[in-house]
């Protein structure tokens, strides 16, 4: 009953493309994964929108949404079918073609990646051997998306907001793999699932999950700074920045192709925070071996939507940076420190078992912080304003 | 040390977050359309004229007898946006001091350009325009539902009352001495007249 339970989709799956003739049933078997894939994420995002406008709403001591339906739960389909209705503009002197892709872009691009990532035991569309690599390559790809929406809508917010997304994805890239290549050290593996693998046994009833050790700890704080600035979620939301650039790359886009964009932004969100689950949460594996009975996608969504909480959280907390001190942040702190954790995964791997390990590489990784924090980072260099003018 | 302020400001808005569902006092906003807050004493939307009940003259409906407005077209002529437009009457009323005044024959007051800035209600020596606090005037009709008329603007001094208790109170008192001291005024002239009267009839004897 309870591994019926746990592969409930896959056993699903099998059973509907037994009806099919035995040549067709392996693309029938990916078409069906894909086409779930596709209707899931978007149905997540409609709850992760009513979940942040009220979880803002609770921040800000307001109550948020409240006539769409009971709670306002409905405010998300009222959303959708106000985007689908809305005129489609596009600006005369825009380049009609890549105005166009950009929004196809990010979203393919976007869903791309949960092609390789564990949703479940079994549960991946392609168990890739590279699937890490792969991930990051999609990933990467949205950038392209977002730059060719800044340039082909000719305007300058646009073009400022696409300029600073480029600038800051570029900037957190860096940091992002760095982050996560420890994990791929420890493993050995560049395969997702043989990291989930790697993570689901337990030891006194406690999970081996990676951010259980010093350098997973450090490279899940490192990974979670950079997908904030990856996804452009506040405090990271210079691209967007509503304040001084509109809407920042997709000032121009309107109906259903802005709603695209704000698709793409929160699936992307999901993804990221999926593939940080995987990489350092343990994936699919329950935080107790007491709770293995729970099937392995309930802890998946569970650990993903947590994370999509801590993110609006975030949101609600911290206003937004200015653009050296994004940089300086990201060049100053956080990239010295992923060459530290680098470091210190090395120790750990090549130290051997027992407490010893536990503290040298604590000690290390705290040195670092408290160095790099207090020396760069809290500096303040505060004197007389100086101006410049154009002559 | 560096991330101490962004978890001092994650347990505020964590605080926010559980202590609204706990305490309804934190919640700052109402729910608008079923539940209002009342409005304040001091607020002010757009100007409306003052009537009374009691001083009426001259035939019509009772707002237009008894308007305290005698055309003196100051406001408009100091209104900023230029939103007043007053027609003075050919004929005279009394007014409650019992003096013959003029009466505005056409008062329109365009809401869509007034600014609110209440220079009307300061500059009016009769007492006659005041701000009201009605806030809900949305409409459908963009041009002749936002050009409010006299019968429109006209609203009782009962009303004024009710929306600004302390002000009218003051008010009152003021028109209530000057009618006084109209009326002495008027007897002291009247008891002169008729003093005179005596003395030229007890020449004439």
């Amino acid at each position: 009953m309870i591994e019926t339970c746990d592969q409930i989709f896959v056993l699903l799956q099998h059973w509907l493309v037994s009806f099919l003739p035995a040549a067709w049933q392996q693309a029938a078997g990916v078409l069906l994964s894909v086409a779930t894939i596709v209707c899931v994420f978007p149905a997540l995002f409609a709850v992760a929108v009513w979940l942040e406008r009220k979880g803002l709403g609770r921040i800000q001591n307001r109550i948020g949404p409240n006539r769409v339906g009971p709670f306002g739960l409905l405010q998300p389909i009222a959303d959708g079918i106000k985007s689908l209705t809305k005129e489609d503009i596009v600006p005369l002197s825009a380049d009609a073609a890549v105005h166009f892709l950009a929004p196809v872009l990010l979203v393919v691009t976007v869903f791309m990646g949960f092609a390789v990532l564990p949703m479940g035991r079994n549960m991946v569309l392609v168990d890739m051997d590279a699937g890490l690599l792969f991930y990051f390559a999609m990933g990467t790809s949205s950038e392209l998306a977002v730059f060719m929406a800044g340039w082909s809508s000719r305007n300058k917010y646009s073009l400022l907001g696409a300029m600073r997304a480029v600038a800051q994805m570029i900037s957190y890239e860096v940091p992002l793999l760095l982050s996560s290549v420890v994990v791929v050290m420890i493993t050995g593996s560049l395969s997702l699932t043989k990291i989930v693998e790697a993570q689901n046994h337990y030891t006194w009833g406690l999970p081996h999950w990676y951010i259980f050790t010093p350098w997973g700890f450090a490279g899940f704080l490192l990974y979670a700074i950079s997908t904030t600035a990856e996804t452009n979620r506040s405090p990271f939301d210079l691209p967007e920045g509503e304040s001084e650039l509109v809407a920042g790359y997709h000032t121009e886009y309107s109906g259903f192709k802005f709603a695209l964009f704000f698709l793409g932004e929160y699936v992307a969100m999901f993804s990221i925070s999926g593939l940080g689950t995987t990489l350092f949460l343990g994936g699919w594996s329950a935080p107790f071996s007491f709770l293995t009975w729970i099937p392995s996608w309930i802890w998946f969504f569970s650990k993903l939507m947590l994370s999509i909480f801590v993110f609006i959280w975030m949101r609600g907390t911290l206003p937004r940076l200015r653009q050296d001190q994004l940089m300086n942040f990201a060049w100053k702190f956080v990239l010295p420190m992923c060459l530290v954790n680098l470091m210190v995964t090395g120790l750990w791997r090549f130290m051997g078992e027992g407490w010893l390990r536990w503290v040298v590489c604590s000690a290390i990784l705290i040195a670092a912080y408290a160095g790099l924090g207090l020396g760069e980072m809290c500096k303040q260099r505060l004197g007389p304003r100086s101006y410049r003018y154009a002559e | 040390m560096l991330g101490e302020g962004i978890l001092k400001g994650m347990a505020e808005t964590a605080k926010n977050f559980f202590g609204s569902y706990f305490s309804a006092e934190r919640l700052t906003t109402v729910e608008y359309p079923e539940q209002r807050v009342a409005p304040f004493e001091a607020a002010r939307v757009f100007p409306f004229l003052v009537f009374d009940q009691e001083n009426r003259d001259g035939g019509g409906p009772e707002w237009e007898a008894g308007m305290r407005c005698v055309a003196c077209q100051i406001c408009e002529k100091e209104c900023p946006p230029k939103c007043i437009y007053i027609e003075k009457s050919k004929d005279k009323k009394l007014d409650y001091l019992g003096k013959a005044q003029y009466y505005p024959a056409r008062f329109d007051i365009d809401i869509s350009v007034c600014m609110s800035c209440q220079i009307c209600v300061e500059v009016c020596p009769f007492e006659a325009i005041k701000m009201d606090t009605e806030y809900e005037l949305s409409t459908d009709d963009r041009f002749g539902s936002l050009l409010l008329d006299r019968e429109q603007l006209a609203k009782s001094n009962e009303y004024y009352h009710q929306i600004h208790p302390t002000e009218a109170s003051a008010v009152d008192t003021r028109l209530a001495a000057e009618k006084v001291k109209a009326d002495a005024r008027a007897k002291a002239a009247a008891q002169a007249a008729t003093a005179k009267a005596v003395a030229i009839a007890g020449e004439g004897a």
